[in-house]
Formats: structure tokens, sequence, C-alpha cells
């Protein structure tokens, strides 16, 4: 094992799952034997508030915390969220963005303002951005719970463990408690690795063309 | 439940420092334990909870929670206590008397500052109380510390006749990483024997213990010099030597891996011998310390005058690497390295808002509008928030149990303009029981002008939902006597005509009830009576809709103040008198929404209605 330490960095709202990604994420690090750490301030965000955790492993972590400007991975589960937290990216690291847009009742009453594009402004600033619609692929597969198990799969390929470590970490978890639902959960799996590819190639292809 | 619970000796597992702690307390063979929630240290005493062979309480408060495991501990169990910083503020009185008497079974009180401030009212370092008390503290920097130093912690208290204080933050409670455990051990409860001169702390007995108090202070120091809790660790880069404890030694670690840094595990006394040593070591000796100046001011009053402290580093919040390392670069006179490569966008706030049909929000709705003509002075809890939009319509929040004193000396201090105003002071059942009965009784028996609305949820909501003695469940969800609040009030002198108990779903009551009690002189209470919306107790029932054609955007509904609800489109409308009226035309997410009909019965025009036959599901 070298010296590298993966930082992930998964941002959303209260009671989107967050937690539970990035507690899966760290579960396959300790698995394949790093070491890790992950760490997520809380308090009142299950009220509605902004919601991050950082998940970091390694052969030996000592911050519980990722350094702005060093996340590996972005993983947003809400697109302005994805904005919010873009700045701890480092350089050449990618964001990983779900384009739901959940207005909070400030914006919807009119004390601030919703950005129309949170992933252009992030590509205007030279962010890497793999952005779809997890929650139109959950709805497709029948449980919009599946967005967490999207998302973990778009950012599979990325990560310095088999994907299918990641998956079986997923999966494993409801083999015992829901054997219903495994199936759809590697269905989801897939379909998140799928989207994030088809984000990459329609990107080579947007930049190839230009 | 806590993985932790179940884990076989030797297994490895991803614990928060909270479960950790739950486990090594339990591997200590802990007997006794107790708590009053509080953000960062709740998990500790809901995972202890569920281990066998074990008694664990939710306290009433802090200062009970102390006393009880002070109790245990006289009797010879093994006896644990948990806290959040302000916590021990409550529970001083005891601590600072059993810190004279000392212990028969361990006595380790676990206190975890709120450093950066996710959840409190105040960012104080409890690192204060092991001077003050002239007690050990121990101070782990991640979960496996965490684990072994609670363990540890019941040794020490037992071999130096002395409660020990385990201080954490929350980068230690609400962490996650890497833990192996270990076994019980057996440690059986010797029974209490009386002895007067130990355990009645009249001044004579207790003026007799204080030269042992003094005296084991300076033996545990001499034991920090050599604990192996405390390290000190070379490093090839000497020009910056760092001290350092807690959380705050990992981002040191991180930030400056070559540095040469004096670990301190056992924190207080602090070792002296051991910072000297480092300080022979390097250019410059830098506390890295969360929050305040204390070992640096111990250092200094030893004699070294030299070091570096808070003049480089901040007094506040955590001393994560981004604070770490330019305030050492420019120290060294070295270019600070570039952070973010990307802007910070700042999109817009996304508070903390209350949940959709939170019964909170109808009493919030009926104060917003009288909002002129009284003073409210809040409390510790969910309904903090009805500070916030759309409701500002609280004055106050200090600390727990304080809305009453305070609304108390409101009603006492009047001036021209505010003599005319009412006084209310709100606060919810669990605060209540915490420390509100008091101040109740202070406004009873000093005859004030207070109307007290205690918003009566069934649980302690802003922890995530614990018992406590009004829900009428105890810590394992298992049957207990519940406080009836009425009978309460009622027995601290409240005259019964003046304890009304509402349903604050219904607004035209809560409006007309909160009216006539403030305009009425003299004490009076009321009780709303409706569970949260994420407890046991909250049943959901059929959502509703807006309709259209009759929504006409008068935004009464906005002002409930449901998170359900929203905009979906704002129109400026010219008056005939020349002025605009801002209209907002709202929706309902019938997924969120659970039928508490707060909105309908704000809404004029009658625009809402049950969502069915249309579907649910969008």
């Amino acid at each position: 094992m070298n010296d590298v330490i993966t930082n992930i960095l998964v941002c959303g709202t209260g009671g989107q799952g967050v937690m539970t990604a990035a507690e899966i994420l760290a579960q396959t690090a300790i698995t394949k034997g790093f070491d890790c750490k992950k760490s997520e301030v809380a308090g009142m965000a299950q009220r509605g508030g902004v919601v991050t955790s950082h998940v970091r492993f390694g052969k030996r972590v000592w911050s519980p915390v990722i350094t702005p400007g060093t996340a590996d991975i972005l993983v947003a589960f809400e697109v302005a969220e994805g904005s919010r937290w873009a700045d701890m990216l480092r350089p050449g690291g990618i964001a990983m963005v779900n384009t739901i847009r959940l207005v909070p009742p400030v914006v919807s009453m009119g004390l601030f303002k919703y950005p129309d594009d949170p992933v252009a402004q992030m590509r205007a600033a030279g962010v890497t951005v793999y952005d779809f619609d997890a929650g139109a692929i959950a709805r497709e597969l029948g449980d919009l719970k599946l967005v967490n198990t999207i998302m973990l799969g778009a950012i599979a390929d990325f990560l310095p463990f088999p994907a299918t470590e990641l998956e079986e970490q997923i999966v494993g978890r409801f083999r015992e408690r829901k054997p219903a639902m495994v199936e759809v959960n590697q269905k989801a799996f897939e379909a998140g690795r799928a989207a994030a590819r088809a984000r990459a190639s329609a990107d080579q292809q947007l930049a190839a063309n230009s | 439940m806590s993985a932790a619970v179940k884990a076989k000796p030797q297994s490895r597992l991803l614990l928060s420092g909270n479960d950790a702690i739950a486990r090594g307390v339990w591997e200590a063979g802990a007997k006794v334990a107790a708590a009053y929630p509080g953000t960062p240290s709740t998990e500790i005493l809901e995972s202890l909870s569920q281990y066998p062979d074990l008694y664990a309480e939710w306290s009433v408060n802090e200062k009970v929670a102390l006393e009880v495991a002070i109790g245990g501990s006289m009797s010879g169990a093994r006896s644990f206590c948990a806290m959040k910083h302000v916590g021990l503020n409550v529970a001083s009185d005891a601590f600072m008397t059993i810190t004279v008497a000392g212990v028969v079974g361990g006595l380790v009180i676990a206190v975890a500052d709120d450093v950066g401030m996710s959840s409190s009212q105040n960012e104080q370092d409890s690192r204060f109380w092991g001077r003050f008390g002239h007690v050990p503290l121990l101070e782990p920097a991640d979960s496996q510390e965490a684990y072994e130093m609670a363990k540890y912690a019941f040794e020490l208290s037992e071999a130096y006749n002395t409660p020990v204080i385990l201080r954490l933050t929350t980068r230690v409670c609400h962490v996650k990483a890497v833990v192996q455990v270990g076994e019980r051990a057996a440690h059986d409860i010797t029974g209490f024997k009386s002895d007067a001169r130990r355990w009645v702390m009249t001044p004579a007995n207790a003026k007799g213990r204080l030269p042992d108090q003094i005296a084991r202070e300076g033996k545990l120091q001499a034991l920090a010099e050599v604990s192996p809790l405390n390290v000190l660790e070379p490093g090839s880069d000497r020009r910056v030597g760092f001290v350092t404890s807690g959380p705050a030694y990992m981002h040191v670690r991180e930030s400056f891996p070559d540095a040469p840094v004096l670990k301190l595990g056992f924190s207080y006394p602090v070792p002296m011998a051991l910072v000297e040593k480092l300080a022979a070591q390097v250019d410059h000796l830098v506390v890295a310390e969360e929050t305040e100046p204390l070992l640096e001011h111990d250092i200094k009053a030893a004699g070294l005058l030299t070091i570096h402290g808070k003049d480089l580093l901040p007094r506040l919040g955590e001393l994560t690497p981004n604070v770490l390392i330019p305030a050492i670069k420019t120290f060294l006179g070295e270019p600070i390295p570039p952070t973010s490569t990307y802007p910070k966008f700042d999109p817009f706030p996304r508070p903390p808002t209350m949940c959709a049909a939170c019964p909170h929000m109808g009493v919030y709705y009926s104060l917003a509008r009288m909002r002129k003509k009284v003073q409210i002075s809040g409390d510790i809890g969910c309904y903090t928030l009805g500070a916030g939009h759309p409701w500002n319509a609280l004055d106050t929040t200090i600390s727990m149990g304080a809305s009453m004193g305070i609304a108390l000396g409101m009603d006492k201090a009047r001036s021209e303009e505010t003599k005319d105003k009412a006084v209310v002071a709100v606060i919810g059942d669990s605060t209540f029981l915490h420390m509100g009965m008091q101040g109740m009784l202070d406004i009873v028996y000093n005859r004030g002008n207070v109307t007290t609305l205690i918003l009566d949820n069934r649980t302690t909501g802003m922890t995530g939902g614990q018992n406590h003695a009004g829900t009428g469940k105890g810590l394992k969800g298992d049957d207990a006597p519940r406080v009836d609040f009425v009978k309460l009030v009622e027995a601290l002198g409240v005259a019964p005509e003046r304890i009304r108990k509402i349903d604050p779903y219904q607004l035209p009551v809560v409006f007309k009830t909160i009216k006539q009690e403030i305009e009425t002189p003299g004490p009076s209470v009321i009780i709303t009576d409706r569970p949260c919306v994420l407890s046991e107790f909250y049943h959901k029932i059929e959502p509703y809709r807006v309709v259209d054609e009759d929504c006409t955007g008068c935004g009464n509904c906005i002002n409930v103040g449901c998170p359900a609800i929203t905009v979906k489109r704002s129109e400026s409308k010219l008056r005939p008198d020349g002025k605009t009226n801002e209209l907002k035309f709202t929706t309902i997410d019938t997924a969120m929404c659970t039928g508490c009909h707060m909105c309908v019965e704000s809404c004029g025009p009658k625009a809402i209605v049950l969502a069915k036959p249309v579907a649910v599901a969008e």
C-alpha cells in the first residue's frame, strides 16, 4: 500500500442519505485494509440543512477532515450543494453531481436566488463535472431511495479498489435484511456506472468537436 | 444497534468516538451510567444502554446524572456519566465537591465540547474543569484512543481516588474511525459502606480532605510525566515543535509530518518535564490546543516564556490544517501554499427549518401575529428556531431552562415603553423538566406576570428524539412513569384556571388562548399537546394540496413556516390606492405533507383541500 490518501466529500441536504453513502464508502475502505476516517458535522442538519460527510482513507489517516483543495471526488446529491463545495476539489478532481434542484423555503419566498445553472458555473470555473439525473434513473427502477446506490455506482470507476467491492458492500447490506432489494440495487449500481461513463464520453465528444 | 455491542474481542470496526467510548466503558466493567442528551455526546448513553449487565438511564439533567454516577461510585460500582460541555456547568456543584470526597468505584465523567459550534449556545473549553477541580483530564484524539482512554480512566480513578474527566470534542464524538475492541473485565459492586468523614462533606470533614486533594494533584503530575498517553514524537524538521492534544494532534500531524510533537493524551496535570524536553530540541515551541490557551498558560507559568500559542493560532474553532498551515508558514516567513484551485460558490443559505407539521409552528404563527405586544423569552430546543424566518418570534436564548427566570426579570424591569407589553416564556417539555421547573416556581412565588408556553411534544427533539420523564418511556424504550404537566405546574402554585392545555394544530384556539392569558395578570401556563412528527407517537394522515384557481396569493399559509409549502409564482399587483401588493401563489409538496391542517386554518379563501383523489406519488 502506498502513502496516497483518497479524499471523498459527499454532500447534499438533510434526509438525502449522504451519511449512509459515506458510511458505505468507509466500510468498503476498511474491508480493503485501509485506515479510514469519516467525519461529519450534522448537528441541526436533519432539519433541512446542509449535510457534508468527509471520507478519507489510505495507509494512515491523520486529520478526519478534508483540507479545501484536496478532495479527489465530490459526490453531490443536490446540484447547488455541488457548487457550494466545489472549492474542496483538488486540481483534476471530479464532481459527480445529481442534477436534482431542492429549493429551500428561503429561496421560494424570494429572499435568496437559486443559481440558474450550478453545473455551468462549475464547468466555467474549470471543474470536471459529471452530471446526470439520478432521480430519473431511480424512478425508472421504481424507488427514489435508490439514488444513494446510483450515486455510489457513478463514482465506482474512480476509486482505488474494484467497483465490485463497493457493489458488494451495498448489496451485502440488503442480502441479510431485504433480499428482495438485492437485484434492484445491483441494477441501480450498474445504471449509475453507466450514467457516469455516458457523461464522460459525451464530454469527450464535446471537447473533440470544439 | 451499534455494531460494537455484538463485536467479538479483537474485532476491527469502524466506530464513532461515542460508540467507542461506550464499548470502553462497558469493557471496564462499569455498572452504572447516566446522562442527559446533548450534542455531540448523546449517542454515548444510547449505545451504552444496549450492552448487558449495566444500569443506564436518561437523567432529568446533567447534575442528577453526575449524582447518580456518584452514588454508584460510592457504592463501589464503576460508574460513568456523559454530557455536553454546558452540561458540566449544570453538574458543577456536585462535581466540585466529589473532587474533594473522591471515589470507591472508578468515576468517569465524559464531557463533549462543541468546538466549531455546530449545535450549541457557546464554545467553552471543558479542560478548565480539570484545573478547577484538581482532577486528571484525558483527551482522546480519535475513536481508538477514546475507547482505550475510557477503559483506562476507571483504573486511574480508583488508583488515585479521584473522578476523571474524559474530554471530548465533536471531532472525536462524531468521527468514525477504525477501532480494535477487547473483552469485558469483571468489577463486582462492593456495596455502600457508611463513613461520615468520607461522604458527609460538612466543613470539618471536607477541610480534612483538602490537603489530600492538593497532594493528589502533585502525584498525578508525576504520573503524567511517565504516562504512555503522553508521547514525545521525534521529527526531522526542528524549526517548530508542537505541544498538542485531542483532535488538534491529528491536524498537526497532517499539516507538519516532520515536526517533533509532544502529544498529550493525559493533558492535565501538564507533564512539564516532557514539555521542557521538547523545548530543548526545537527552535520554537508552539502550543496547538482547542480552544483556550490553557496548556500555554501553564507552560508559561512554569517559566517557558518564549513559547507560542494563541499569538499565532486562533482562540476559537477547530485547528484544522487550513488554519494551522498558513499560521505556521507565516510565522516561519515562508510562502503560504495555495489551497483551492476552484472558486467558492456561495449559492444561498439552507438554514435549518422546522419539520413539516411540527406542532411548534402553530405557536410561533400565533406569537408572530401579536409580536408587537409581547416580549418572548425562549429556551433551548427545536423551538429556538422560532427566532428565524418567517416567525421572528423569539427574543432570547441563553441557557437550558432560562426562559422563565429571564421572563420574570423582564417583567420586573419595565420601561415606559415596555410597561404594557406581555411577557411570554417558551420552553419544551424536556427542557422544562431539566431546569425549567425552578424558574416556574420563582414566577409563582414572586407573583410574576408571565405566561409560560410549555411546548410538550413528548420527546427531546433537537438531539434526535430521546425519552425523558415526560414521555412515559425510559432510555431503552421501556415503560416508565410519565409526569403529568398539568398537575406538576399546579403543584408549583399556578392557579388551576390559569393552566390551559391546547392542541397547537388548532390555530384559532392557540391564538385566542395566548391572547386571553397574556391579557390577564398573574402567572399562567399554556401546555401544547402534540407529539414531535419524528417521534413514535406521531401518525401521519391525509396530505393537502393548493387549488390554484382558489389561491389569491395572500401568503398567509407561508407564515405558518411549513417546509412543505413553497412559493410557486410571485406577482406584483397594483392596488386602487396606488400601492402594490406582493402576491405569492403557493403549492404544497404532498409527499412531505402529513395532514396537520395548520395551513388550512390559515387560508382565508379555503384554497387548501385534501390532496385526494390526486395521486400522492409525484
